[in-house]
């Protein structure tokens, strides 16, 4: 119990945290923008694995870390393209298109990277490049507060900045505004002459560039391969923290994070006689209970409001 | 200012909402066009709108011919609609709602602080009182039209197109809206008053022209109509045909409702204490203007909402705020009146739709699987029964007519052998020939010893077949008359219209 305490209160496991909830938080906040636009991505797990596979394949064979960014970014926003064709124009139903794109990365990333490596399993053959870390300076000299906020790779700081910047865009711009109109009453949206269509496609993209940033940090970020299903369901944790976060930018970043202290913890605890399946489940569990919990919350509340309601018109 | 010159508007279904209608507006005026549900009053004002074109006709604007194919060049144009339901994305403020589509920004930002200014301005001219920032969910019916109307103006509405604005609202709410209404004309805005509240129509406009049946009998100028000269204009049709009953062999009191209360999830009271009985034997019909609580008693009657005050007795047994299973299983039957969502499962079979009240019994449930063979043949007998129009049992409901589909439901309700059956506007979008069928249907349960109640937004078809009718109006009960062979129409459309009422104790005698 005492090496557990130890865990948590090291320097190590809140850097852990920062580390491992990026690829959660910029994933759901793609999630968060398509959900306000009325169309849920569930692709956001296929996103990111098209996204890890692609960065890490480029940067070997152009020994570029940038070009391997812009390939995985470039391969989610066709991903983001195709589900919006077919759902937008083609009006296929948004969840099935999503689930038959997120199986279709997982059968091609593998099959990509067996045809280039001759191996099923995983990149470790080539010789990938990372996305840079950043230290900064004066803060990196602090003790503790240096060790957990310097030194990070850059993509984490670019996640605790887009969530400024999403929360911007969402509230504070005519297009983010439109998007949170169309999904929320599209006929409203329409009668004011907004384009339903196009600020759907807009929100499909957006979270498609997120997601493809969260799945560049799995495979370029603290380790330099790529695994297959190296995704692991944190586009699907991803989703859980859009609505734990009750569709907020902010509450959205805290959900990640409690949902990146679980990972942290199930990495820390690792290291720890516990059986690792037990300890691998900590995240999943964290993510079921928090998300039961959210449910009851909410159920309550409109129950409160139900009542408040009907002793107002009585 | 408008002109609408014999307009016509045939729907792709052969139904002629709109037969050569004319219409003048004359700029700074309160001009409320009145008729009953299905006269042709939206039609025609959709079609000014843009939201729907008219398959013949011409409309002038002050003067010269124009063509409105979409809101938006209506709006263009000057025009502005608001909707009996509501534009507005409730999670928005008031004033992020007015702007929407149009927002002040000041560079890439959007300008709130602009919005709300704009807004209240809008509001202080026209005496709409708004709270700019405050969210749309949390402000009350009557605030949420005035956004709508602040809507309309922010983009530069001149006339104004209210459906029904007072349907959603309180009396004080009502009276607030009529004095915006009164600021609006004073600042050169003219207003078209949608209405079929004939006391609402008196009290605002300036002119009136009352339609039925897809044609405009007239316009006329308030000050020299009467409430019961308008009334007379808005009904009188073509008769439907008399029916062979045999007489009435009334028997004990199946249903005793009592002081029905029931407040919608607006906040609004839709059912004021409504009390009657249903009798065996006997076809007690409702008539009112469709809105002044029929659905919301029905729906109460058979378990799908719960009433707030009031209870219900099925014979002996009280049924108030059972579930609707429960309603069944005591014997009450329901054809609803929105059939494609309450009535019918469409996408499943018509054997499915018609066991989907008993399925979990014998002979179609053994040991707890389902017996298809039961089911087919149940289809089979059911179809051949009621003359459904059907190749096969295993087609989807989905692909019947109106008429075909209105049969499954009939057959499914008649064939649980109701003690009660209540059937609401069954003849709603069905063919002459269904119809005559589902007339003959409802007599013959009548006659068979079940109670009968009919509620129909159509009076020539609730008086063909009612042997007892009562009135709703404003979710009330306004008369019971206890026998409807030689009432007139214009009569029972003056109880129908709130011109007059019985008193409590003539409608308690006839309870």
């Amino acid at each position: 119990m005492e090496s557990v305490l130890q865990v948590i209160f090291s320097a190590v496991f809140v850097s852990t945290i920062l580390r491992v909830s990026t690829p959660l938080i910029l994933p759901a906040l793609g999630g968060l923008i398509a959900e306000l636009g009325g169309v849920p991505n569930i692709a956001l797990e296929g996103m990111m694995l098209t996204a890890a596979c692609a960065g890490v394949l480029v940067s070997a064979y152009t020994q570029s870390e940038w070009l391997g960014l812009l390939a995985g970014v470039l391969l989610a926003e066709i991903m983001a393209l195709i589900l919006g064709f077919f759902h937008l124009n083609l009006k296929a139903d948004i969840i099935l298109v999503g689930l038959a794109l997120n199986i279709l990365a997982s059968g091609a990333t593998i099959f990509v990277v067996y045809l280039l490596t001759g191996d099923k399993g995983s990149s470790s053959k080539l010789v990938s490049l990372q996305m840079p870390t950043v230290d900064i300076p004066f803060i990196k000299d602090i003790p503790v507060l240096g060790e957990i906020l310097s030194g990070q790779n850059l993509l984490t700081y670019v996640a605790f900045i887009a969530t400024g910047l999403v929360w911007l865009f969402l509230y504070r711009t005519r297009p983010g505004i439109h998007v949170r109109a169309v999904g929320e009453n599209p006929d409203a949206a329409r009668s004011v002459g907004i384009n339903v269509t196009a600020m759907r496609y807009l929100a499909l993209l957006m979270s498609g560039f997120l997601a493809a940033l969260g799945g560049i940090h799995l495979s370029m970020g603290y380790v330099k391969f790529f695994q297959r299903d190296m995704t692991a369901g944190r586009g699907f944790i991803a989703l859980a923290a859009v609505y734990l976060g009750a569709k907020h930018p902010v509450g959205t970043l805290i959900a990640a994070v409690v949902f990146g202290a679980a990972d942290a913890l199930s990495i820390q605890l690792g290291n720890l006689k516990i059986p690792s399946q037990l300890v691998q489940m900590i995240p999943y569990v964290v993510t079921v209970a928090s998300l039961i919990l959210y449910a009851v919350v909410r159920k309550r509340q409109a129950a409160a409001r139900q009542r408040k309601f009907q002793q107002a018109s009585l | 200012m408008i002109e609408m010159r014999d307009i016509t508007k045939v729907y792709p279904n052969g139904v002629r909402a709109n037969r050569e209608v004319s219409f003048e507006i004359k700029a700074g005026e309160i001009h409320a066009l009145v008729g009953e549900n299905g006269a042709g009053k939206s039609t025609l004002m959709k079609i000014l709108y843009g939201v729907e074109r008219p398959s013949a006709g011409q409309i002038y604007l002050k003067g010269k011919p124009v063509r409105i194919n979409t809101e938006h060049e209506a709006i263009a144009l000057g025009i502005g609609m608001v909707f009996q339901s509501f534009m507005l994305v409730p999670s928005f403020t008031i004033a992020q709602n007015v702007v929407l589509g149009n927002e002040p920004v000041h560079g890439a930002l959007l300008d709130n602080r602009a919005a709300i200014n704009a807004t209240s301005e809008l509001a202080k001219q026209y005496g709409l009182v708004v709270d700019p920032s405050a969210i749309v969910d949390s402000v009350p019916v009557g605030m949420r039209q005035r956004v709508e109307i602040l809507k309309a103006l922010y983009r530069g509405a001149d006339v104004l197109i209210l459906d029904e604005p007072t349907a959603v609202l309180t009396p004080q709410e009502t009276r607030e809206l009529f004095a915006a209404i009164r600021q609006l004309v004073k600042t050169g805005k003219t207003v078209i008053f949608i209405s079929h509240k004939l006391r609402e129509v008196m009290e605002i406009s300036n002119r009136v022209s009352v339609m039925r049946d897809g044609q405009m009998v007239g316009t006329v100028d308030t000050k020299d109509a009467t409430e019961t000269s308008l009334a007379r204009m808005m009904v009188g049709r073509e008769v439907f045909q008399q029916y062979d009953k045999p007489p009435v062999n009334r028997g004990a009191a199946v249903l005793q409702a009592r002081d029905l209360e029931y407040v919608n999830e607006a906040g609004r009271q839709v059912l004021r204490g409504v009390s009657f009985n249903a009798y065996a034997g006997e076809i007690l019909g409702i008539a009112g203007v469709e809105g002044n609580g029929q659905t919301e008693l029905v729906e109460v009657l058979t378990g799908l909402r719960v009433a707030v005050g009031g209870t219900i007795k099925l014979g002996d047994s009280d049924i108030t705020s059972r579930s609707a299973r429960e309603v069944r299983q005591a014997g009450v039957a329901h054809i609803p009146e929105d059939r494609l969502n309450n009535g019918v499962a469409l996408t499943a079979s018509i054997e499915e739709n018609l066991i989907v009240d008993r399925y979990s019994k014998p002979p179609f449930s053994r040991a707890g699987f389902t017996s298809l063979a039961a089911m087919v043949k149940n289809g089979e007998t059911m179809i051949e029964q009621y003359a459904i129009r059907a190749p096969d049992g295993a087609l989807p409901v989905g692909s019947l007519s109106g008429g075909n589909m209105q049969k499954v439901v009939v057959a499914r309700e008649l064939s649980a052998n109701p003690q009660l059956l209540i059937a609401a506007q069954p003849t709603r979008g069905v063919d002459i020939g269904a119809t005559e069928f589902m007339h003959q249907q409802l007599i013959q349960q009548r006659t068979n010893g079940v109670a009968v109640l009919l509620i129909s937004a159509d009076l020539a078809e609730v008086m063909a077949l009612s042997d007892r009718l009562a009135v709703m109006h404003n979710g009330q009960i306004v008369a019971i008359f206890p026998d409807a062979r030689g009432l007139s129409e214009e009569e029972v459309g003056l109880y129908m219209l709130g011109v007059q009422l019985q008193t409590q104790a003539e409608i308690e005698k006839n309870w």
